[in-house]
């Protein structure tokens, strides 16, 4: 059997709580294969969202190793891990965090200014993915003026508009009525098949976790087995 | 990688009011710098370009005016037989022998009086000074009570237009003219025979001798035999930086009163911007954590609110270089302290000066941005994230 696309071994995190630290995270053992759309599922507070932060590169566990594509992440330093991050990670946030002051073309942009691309290159790409999300029209609206399902079409395009390998999506439809997280899910089903993304979505939706092809469910920072 | 200066000024573009008053705050710093900074510089100008590079002053040794010197008419008479003296168009040597007293005069549409330099001039007098122009009426004929008076003094004092009297020294003097001597401190003055006037003043010593050297490159050597001989208790200076040395005292006290309330200011505005970049940062954490995710480094979100905070600096320092930039227009007529006399000049703007104000304001918005912005650069992610 081939690497996992991603693989995660004794994976630990906690936080001080005061005096006392607070286990978050307990030897999870996880792997994530290429193409593969994972719901993470589970109660308020078991762990998901750290979970999908340290994979996505924006935490740091107290151990074990989280190996994606060949790269320990654990081991990289803070710019490295940024630069990391920048390559390979595509955000997805529950209240979307478009840059309020720039238009939706400009936040699709944003990423791509850290890439060695020209001004001109970034626009037609920033372009292209609003165009595939299909918010061509609303290139010049500002967040403020677009709706919440609008807002996080606008956001899975800034996620795509590097080419990640990796989405990350933090409870995505967690703010949105029933129509738009439709909209929203079928996207990002649409970006794992047709673009072979790997999709880690955390939800508390079990409509909406129906879209992953695997449901691991967290459960007081243990993850339980996997299903055969 | 940096982040687009565009995502700054949009963000300083959407709280317009508070970046308006921090940088109304600087601008106000900003402008009292520039007007002390030209006004010391105003000062300075019109004093050096009093003298000429040509020209040399003698006084008594440690005099720190012509008011308070004094040359014998013996003394005199050495001076304007020395060598190294610039022969005149008729002939003569080019040396005047001058008396400068204080009188006091009343400013039109007051009753203030003020202290104004006469200068009894000798026949050299006005062949040494080629910043006088008459303007109107002619020179005071020698052996009479006539005066000129500067364009300055006859503008602003009472009885100084050309053809009115003042009343000094137990005498009515005419003024039979009027001269302009550009931004220097002759403009201030009134001139009349030094004879005349050493008479009514009862002086029987000259202030000072003016004269043109040959060759400014021998002044060295007039100093010298000024200096070194044992019947003149005189000292030669270059009449330019005579001059200089009379405007030192006041634009010394100038500047640093400027520097003084720029510095006192300025902590204010610092505090001021300090504020509107900490809620600025406060405001925008759930960005910050956005930006890191993103990939933009530490180093980029640094630069990005410093970048805010600098451009809020060099929106008040433009602002308060404008504002003064007017005050060229005003001239300021005022007491020079060396001289206890009047002295009217401007508002200076130079190149300099500019730069300077720009930078002071740069450097608020340096000092007030930095802690707010190391303290976004150095959120963790998650944390900012977490916090909407
Ligand atoms: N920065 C932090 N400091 C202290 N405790 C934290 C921090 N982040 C998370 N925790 C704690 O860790 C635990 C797990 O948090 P996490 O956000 O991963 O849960 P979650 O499964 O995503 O919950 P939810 O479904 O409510 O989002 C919680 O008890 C939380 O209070
Ligand atoms: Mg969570």
């Amino acid at each position: 059997m081939s690497a996992p696309f991603i693989g995660i071994r004794g994976l630990s995190k906690s936080y001080m709580r005061g005096e006392r630290a607070l286990p978050v995270l307990k030897n999870i053992n996880l792997d994530i294969a290429e193409g593969e759309f994972l719901a993470l599922m589970g109660p308020s507070g078991s762990g998901k969202s750290t979970l999908l932060n340290l994979i996505a590169g924006i935490d740091r566990a107290d151990e074990g190793s989280i190996d994606i594509e060949g790269v320990d992440i654990t081991t990289l330093g803070e710019a490295s891990l940024t630069a990391w991050r920048s390559d390979h990670v595509g955000f997805i946030f529950q209240f979307y965090n478009l840059i309020p002051v720039l238009t939706a073309l400009e936040n699709v942009e944003l990423p791509l200014v850290l890439k060695e691309m020209s001004r001109k290159e970034r626009k037609e790409r920033a372009s292209l993915l609003l165009g595939l999300v299909g918010l061509s029209e609303r290139v010049d609206h500002y967040p403020g003026q677009l709706s919440g399902g609008e807002q996080q079409r606008v956001a899975i395009a800034r996620a795509m508009v590097t080419d990640p390998s990796i989405l990350v999506a933090d409870e995505p439809t967690g703010d949105l009525d029933r129509a738009s997280a439709e909209e929203v899910l079928n996207l990002m089903r649409r970006v794992n098949e047709e673009f072979g993304k790997v999709v880690i979505m955390v939800t508390h939706d079990p409509r909406a976790a129906e879209k992953a092809h695997v449901i691991r469910h967290l459960e007081k920072g243990v993850l339980n087995a996997a299903p055969h | 990688m940096a982040i687009p200066i565009s995502y700054s000024i949009k963000s300083l573009v959407t709280r317009k009011l508070t970046t308006a008053l921090t940088a109304g705050g600087m601008a106000l710093v900003v402008f009292v710098f520039a007007a002390t900074t030209m006004l010391a510089e105003g000062l300075e100008k019109t004093l050096v370009e009093t003298g000429s590079r040509q020209n040399a002053v003698v006084t008594r040794k440690g005099a720190p005016s012509e008011v308070q010197s004094s040359v014998t008419r013996e003394q005199a008479s050495i001076i304007e037989s020395m060598p190294g003296i610039a022969a005149g168009a008729q002939g003569g040597r080019l040396a005047a022998k001058e008396i400068v007293v204080l009188i006091s005069l009343t400013k039109r549409g007051t009753d203030k009086p003020s202290n104004v330099v006469i200068r009894g001039i000798s026949s050299a007098s006005a062949a040494l000074r080629e910043q006088v122009r008459l303007t109107e009426g002619r020179m005071p004929r020698p052996g009479t009570y006539e005066i000129i008076a500067g364009s300055s003094i006859a503008r602003r004092f009472e009885g100084a237009k050309r053809g009115e009297t003042l009343a000094f020294a137990t005498r009515q003097w005419r003024v039979v003219g009027i001269f302009d001597a550009g931004a220097t401190g002759f403009s201030s003055e009134i001139w009349g025979d030094a004879d005349s006037l050493m008479q009514a003043f009862r002086r029987p010593v000259y202030s000072s001798v003016i004269l043109k050297m040959a060759d400014p490159l021998m002044f060295e050597d007039i100093k010298k035999a000024v200096e070194s001989d044992p019947r003149l208790t005189l000292e030669a200076k270059r009449e330019t930086e005579f001059y200089a040395e009379q405007s030192k005292a006041m634009s010394t006290f100038l500047r640093i009163m400027g520097t003084s309330l720029t510095v006192i200011f300025s902590l204010g505005a610092i505090i001021g911007a300090m504020i509107t970049m900490y809620s600025a940062v406060a405001n925008r954490i759930s960005e910050i954590g956005t930006l890191r995710a993103l990939g933009f480094h530490r180093s980029s979100i640094l630069t990005a609110f410093l970048a805010e905070s600098l451009i809020t600096g060099l929106i008040g320092g433009t602002a308060g270089l404008v504002l003064a930039s007017f005050l060229q227009f005003f001239t300021i007529s005022t007491l020079n302290f060396q001289t206890f006399s009047e002295l009217a000049f401007s508002f200076e703007l130079s190149f300099w000066t500019a730069l300077k104000s720009i930078s002071v304001a740069l450097i608020m918005g340096l000092a007030g941005g930095l802690l707010p912005a190391l303290k976004a650069s150095r959120m963790k992610i998650v944390d900012a994230l977490r916090s909407v």
